[in-house]
């Protein structure tokens, strides 16, 4: 028997799919907020599309921004890189501090419009979450366990794959939940530069002063952060109660 | 054999071993005593070079213990730590397998080694096998960690307070289970320990350490009967002596030609306990049994007392 919440979570996801797939369904739900003839449901393109979209976007630059924090973090924390760490803190700060918008600025004249300025965006402002993490997950192992796996005859190389990514993943997994989430609602401010992204739903409702068209770009972001934050959060818990966390 | 030559070890201005000489001979049980911060963990730690000494030498059966990689030098040898130092991440079988897969050994091969291994310390393989050592209790986890340390048939094994987070009474039972894995693999263990109890127990030799140099050496009787200064002394405790000197003997090597009254105590028990069951018995000498069964002479209060005095 699942439990209430699952049963919640199952049925605003089947509610998402059916929005996507179907959308008129809602129209009646949403007519309030428009005025007479306006349209309710986004005509300027294919809601499911732009979801998709949105979607590769945020993975695009979460996964790279993931790479390249985990392999800062990896390097910082070995002996032979340690001197590194001031100078790799203060890179990631900065990408944090730099907002999105600043960089789509920048950005554009340099690549021009799409979706290359919203990934450097996204990355920069995701990498600091997964950095931070990575480094207090690989810097917290317990001291016992790292001697036994020395002592044991295991490599530095071993040891990192073998014991200390495994026994910090709990910790980097919450990370990336953290830049996902992050990433997820700010990826909509690409659509300025003309990112196919959810954003372009809600600046087109913002444009011809129509509720609906925010109200349904809004919530399909939200609800995907809800549910990708919580899907994240499961596989946290499953790999730390694993180790007895 | 191990040989430890002239090994010292500095950190900065402080030297925390200090010229230490030790031969321990094979299918022995050395055990490492001394106040913290007396060296001895940095000494152990030399052994499988998890610490690189500053001077001298160590060698295991004649061949230097840098002649290869310390990585590859390690999986040779068993170690063992306080708080066992199981990766949480993995089973009971995962853990104990960790230096068998690192060798390369064949899959049947680590599956027949962990089953023996969990079967000889007691775990039932098919239930304890897929566990995950948190749902452990801290004496079985401290079984599966010494298991580990022998899963690759190491020659040498080393111990850091293996018993240290445990409590007395399942402390007591891993210290003969211990004896009797030693015997049945005839491993070489050396065990460093704070617990001079433990140290009695379980040593053939005993190496006292005091500020980073080895004051003495030597076998329990020995230490007993002459500590070599007032420090190995005052480890040892005055007023424990004459019970440490019976508790290292077993009463078959007490037994007098005669009969006594009463239950029978076996000769493989400590003088010790001969002792505290005359003085609890109220009785002046117990019938000693053999091996077999059969009564083969008595164990008197008025030997004992002899055997516990002091040189003249």
């Amino acid at each position: 028997m699942p439990k209430l919440a699952t049963l919640i979570r199952i049925a605003v996801f089947l509610a998402l799919v059916a929005f996507l797939l179907q959308p008129h369904w809602f129209e009646p739900l949403l007519r309030p907020l428009v005025q007479d003839n306006a349209p309710v449901i986004y005509n300027q393109g294919s809601l499911l599309q732009l979801t998709l979209l949105h979607l590769r976007t945020v993975a695009l630059a979460v996964a790279a921004a993931a790479l390249v924090a985990l392999a800062l973090a990896i390097l910082v924390t070995r002996a032979s890189g340690a001197e590194f760490l001031p100078l790799s803190r203060s890179l990631v700060n900065i990408g944090q501090t730099f907002p999105p918008v600043a960089v789509l600025a920048l950005a554009v004249p340099i690549f021009g419009f799409g979706e290359k300025p919203t990934l450097i965006a996204l990355f920069l402002y995701g990498l600091l979450p997964i950095f931070e993490n990575a480094l207090t997950g690989l810097t917290t192992l317990p001291p016992s366990v790292m001697e036994a796996a020395r002592g044991a005859g295991m490599t530095s190389g071993q040891r990192l794959l073998k014991v200390e990514l495994p026994l910090a993943m709990p910790v980097i997994l919450a990370g990336i939940r953290l830049s996902v989430v992050i990433s997820l609602a700010t990826a909509t401010i690409g659509s300025t530069v003309a990112a196919k992204t959810l954003g372009e739903v809600i600046i087109a409702g913002l444009q011809s002063n129509n509720l609906a068209f925010v109200v349904q770009g809004g919530l399909i972001v939200a609800i995907l952060a809800v549910l990708l934050h919580d899907a994240l959060q499961a596989a946290e818990r499953r790999l730390a109660a694993r180790m007895g966390r | 054999m191990i040989e430890i030559e002239n090994i010292t070890k500095r950190y900065g201005e402080s030297t925390v071993v200090d010229d230490v000489s030790l031969t321990i001979a094979p299918r022995t049980v050395t055990v490492v005593v001394g106040t913290s911060g007396s060296g001895k963990t940095t000494l152990l730690r030399m052994v499988n070079r998890l610490v690189e000494p500053t001077s001298g030498a160590i060698r295991l059966d004649g061949e230097d213990n840098r002649a290869l990689p310390g990585y590859e030098l390690r999986r040779r040898i068993g170690y063992a730590i306080q708080g066992h130092g199981l990766f949480p991440h993995r089973t009971v079988a995962e853990n104990i397998a960790t230096v068998p897969t690192l060798l390369g050994w064949a899959r049947a091969r680590i599956e027949a080694k962990v089953e023996e291994l969990l079967s000889l310390f007691q775990l039932d393989p098919a239930s304890f096998g897929p566990r995950f050592p948190h749902e452990l209790s801290g004496g079985q986890q401290q079984r599966v960690g010494v298991a580990r340390a022998l899963a690759a048939e190491p020659k040498v094994l080393l111990m850091d307070e293996p018993f240290g987070a445990l409590d007395p009474i399942i402390r007591a039972k891993a210290q003969d289970d211990l004896l009797a894995i030693q015997k049945h693999f005839q491993t070489t263990i050396i065990l460093v320990t704070h617990d001079m109890e433990e140290a009695f127990h379980l040593a053939d030799r005993i190496a006292v350490m005091d500020k980073g140099k080895v004051v003495q050496y030597a076998t329990p009787a020995e230490m007993l009967l002459k500590p070599a200064t007032p420090f190995v002394e005052s480890l040892i405790g005055a007023g424990e002596r004459p019970y440490r000197l019976l508790a290292i003997a077993p009463v078959s090597s007490a037994v007098e030609p005669g009969a006594a009254e009463g239950a029978p105590i076996s000769s493989a028990a400590s003088q010790r306990e001969a002792l505290a069951e005359l003085l609890w018995s109220g009785r002046d000498a117990l019938p000693v049994a053999g091996p077999d069964g059969a009564v083969i002479g008595k164990v008197s209060l008025e030997g004992l007392a002899k055997r516990a005095a002091g040189p003249a």
